[in-house]
């Protein structure tokens, strides 16, 4: 599903990135992990295609294609998803029309037919039914007035409507009280599904002890230090990053 | 037309100076003077004879005028409008259908030309205590129930176009809500020009709201012509508002880019009336909206909005007057502004608190969103504040569209002129939100989604 070849990436003229490795098959859900600064969070944005961070070696192949050369809206349509850390408000957009054109835009790329009002009014109340999303909010404004758990579980929300093939949720369990990270981590278990992969970017393990990953992996220096089954968390927990060698 | 300022037009030898203009504009005056409605009446000439006299007096308004500052006419006294010119034009129904307001039952007033047009117009089911009229039917009657109510409740005599308004004015709505009257259905007064070049339109309007009565005002106004022809209209709207009346107001302009669109309005308000006004403006080469509102009670809530969509060369100026004449009210003004291309915007917000009105509560707020870097908006707020007393406040920001916003939206599978668009629409949608009517908010949408459906890439 997910390729990563030898990455070098750059931002604001920075390297960050220094031959990053990884892939991630159809079905697994993987967890990234590292100290801050060691390039989870570029590494997300290089894959969902965020101005000024620009790849100098290596590649990312998506499905087998060449994910640079879309363009972000393309990445999207293609079945990309990104859980932003911190989701952006929009003021004056009301979150049902953002969603619809957001879906619209997507299913037309599928070559499905376009919901109208009434019936994406119906897909929706039916996903907010199962992600105990409630109902009011999403007649505000795109996050304007959002808690940080409400704003992350409108990214989850939007993951569950838009049905990606690739997930990378950064740091979604960041800002989130024992309740709030019980609801979003819920919401990433029902969306575990043999055609979909998952990668969680995470600074912390307790996310982890509700999304039990199929691999883990440290990042350290904009390269992975280290890999593992569920059980590195665990280790990490006890040893911290400094003992795997792997201190900012 | 006098054949001097024709020739000096044709040959290209630069615009007429504003004296010019105000010379060759009374000559039309003395010209049509004689056959403008309500003609036979004494008290009607003697007030156009003084408005002309005015007009001609100061010629038009030049930027050396403070209140004129940042708005240049010269590009209007390049076209010598045909001001009497009243020809009735015939328009069939199908070509205003887009201006009309949907959804819901309402009074429709149409003016083609700036004459009303019984045949387009639906009065509907007038209510006890509802008056409507167009304003030559009233003065062919003699004129009587409008003779109270000059020299009007507060349109400064020595503003230009107000005075010229005064001098040619033909027509327009005379509308009266009785004490305690609710009027439920908006009343809409369309106005097309019909697309002959250097068409004047002088349109005058009239609501005069008894006390604890309710009101919807929606005035459209709006071309069939090439998006290019010249034209000017030139509106003047008077409201008083008695005590504990609620006035709504809102307003349409999506004239073609060749026109000129210049509106006064003026407002008085007793205490704790309510007026809420909304102009959405998407057309016009060079657009002004001024207001002036007289606050003279207390527990009065003044609230004056507005937003422009421009691109091209449009010039879009606001212009308003809130006078706080007594102690305890409150007013509340927000103004945006989207401009791309070459586009201007100016926005000018005087606010008097007088001594007397102690606890005045002022907030002014004027926000643009520039989409090319040859848009300009400027931004002038002006107190005057002779009480000590007082809660008034205000801001200006200019900014372009969040970079941030427009890559989470295409994260989210929107294309990118679908994501600015989507943000432009919610930076002015939240102002239209504010509108009190559904089928006026729709209303207002469309002739933004239209705009939208323009915008470059």
């Amino acid at each position: 599903m997910l390729e990563i070849r030898n990455l070098h990436a750059r931002v604001d003229g920075k390297d960050i990135l220094r031959g990053l490795t990884l892939s991630v098959n159809a079905g697994e859900v993987h967890a990234l992990m590292g100290p801050n600064g060691s390039g989870k969070s570029t590494l997300a944005y290089l894959i969902a295609g965020r101005e000024g961070y620009e790849r100098t070696d290596g590649e990312i192949l998506y499905r087998g294609r060449d994910l640079l050369a879309m363009n972000v809206e393309e990445r999207a349509r293609e079945g990309v998803f990104l859980g932003f850390q911190y989701p952006v408000e929009i003021p004056g957009v009301s979150a049902m029309t953002f969603l619809k054109s957001s879906v619209n835009a997507v299913r037309k790329h599928r070559g499905l037919p376009e919901y109208d009002a009434m019936e994406f009014l119906k897909v929706v109340r039916e996903k907010a039914k199962q992600l105990d999303m409630p109902d009011g909010l999403l007649q505000r404004p795109v996050n304007v007035g959002f808690s940080g758990g409400e704003k992350k579980r409108h990214e989850i929300f939007q993951m569950a409507l838009l049905e990606p093939t690739l997930a990378l949720l950064d740091e979604t369990d960041s800002g989130l009280d024992i309740d709030a990270l019980r609801v979003v981590a819920s919401g990433i278990n029902r969306l575990r599904d043999p055609s979909r992969a998952i990668l969680l970017i995470t600074h912390y393990q307790r996310l982890l002890d509700y999304v039990v990953p199929d691999r883990i992996h440290v990042m350290a220096q904009g390269r992975l230090v280290k890999s593992g089954d569920k059980t590195l968390a665990a280790e990490l927990e006890k040893t911290g990053y400094a003992g795997l060698g792997a201190a900012a | 037309m006098p054949d001097s300022v024709r020739r000096h037009k044709a040959d290209g030898a630069g615009s007429l100076t504003t004296t010019d203009i105000a010379a060759s504009y009374k000559r039309q005056f003395a010209a049509s003077r004689a056959s403008l409605p309500g003609a036979g009446l004494r008290w009607l000439n003697d007030l156009r004879d003084d408005a002309i006299e005015r007009f001609a007096l100061r010629g038009l308004p030049t930027q050396r005028l403070e209140d004129w500052k940042y708005t240049n006419l010269t590009p209007f006294a390049k076209t010598q409008f045909n001001l009497a010119t009243a020809a009735p034009a015939r328009i069939d129904s199908e070509k205003i259908e887009r201006f009309l307001l949907r959804g819901v039952p309402h009074h429709q007033l149409v003016f083609i030309n700036g004459r009303y047009d019984a045949k387009l117009s639906q009065l509907g089911t007038m209510p006890a205590g509802l008056v409507i009229r167009s304003l030559a039917a009233i003065l062919d009657e003699g004129g009587d129930v409008l003779s109270e109510h000059f020299p009007g409740v507060g349109v400064g005599r020595d503003q230009a176009f107000a005075a010229l308004n005064t001098a040619f004015m033909a027509d327009g709505a005379f509308i009266h809500v009785g004490r305690g009257v609710c009027v439920e259905e908006p009343i809409h007064l369309l106005f097309v020009t019909s697309g002959v070049s250097a068409t004047a339109t002088q349109p005058r309007i009239f609501v005069i709201a008894e006390a604890g009565c309710a009101l919807t005002l929606l005035q459209t106004y709006a071309d069939i012509g090439t998006d290019e022809t010249s034209s000017l209209t030139n509106a003047v709207t008077e409201i008083s508002a008695a005590p504990g009346a609620i006035v709504r107001d809102y307003k349409l302009q999506r004239e073609g880019t060749g026109a000129f669109h210049i509106a006064t309005t003026a407002v008085r308000l007793g205490s704790d009336a309510v007026y809420d006004s909304f102009a959405l403006a998407v057309g016009a080469r060079l657009c002004r909206n001024e207001i002036h509102a007289v606050l003279h009670g207390g527990g009065i809530g003044c609230r004056l909005k507005g937003a422009h969509l421009l691109r091209g060369r449009q010039h879009a100026d606001t212009t308003t007057v809130i006078d706080h004449v007594r102690a305890g009210s409150r007013s509340e003004e927000d103004y945006k502004c989207v401009l791309d291309d070459a586009a201007r915007s100016v926005f000018q917000g005087r606010i008097i608190v007088r001594p007397d009105a102690q606890k005045t509560d002022a907030r002014q707020m004027n926000r643009n969103l520039l989409l090319s870097r040859q848009a300009q908006a400027d931004s002038k707020p002006e107190l005057r504040i002779e009480a000590d007393d007082v809660k008034c406040s205000h801001g200006a920001t200019v900014g372009e569209l969040d970079a941030n916003s427009v890559f989470y939206l295409r994260t989210r599978g929107i294309d990118e002129k679908a994501a600015r668009n989507l943000l432009i629409e919610g930076f002015i949608g939240e102002l239209v939100d504010e509108v009190h009517v559904g089928s006026v908010q729709v209303h207002l949408r469309q002739a933004m989604w239209s705009w939208l459906s323009r915008s470059r890439g």
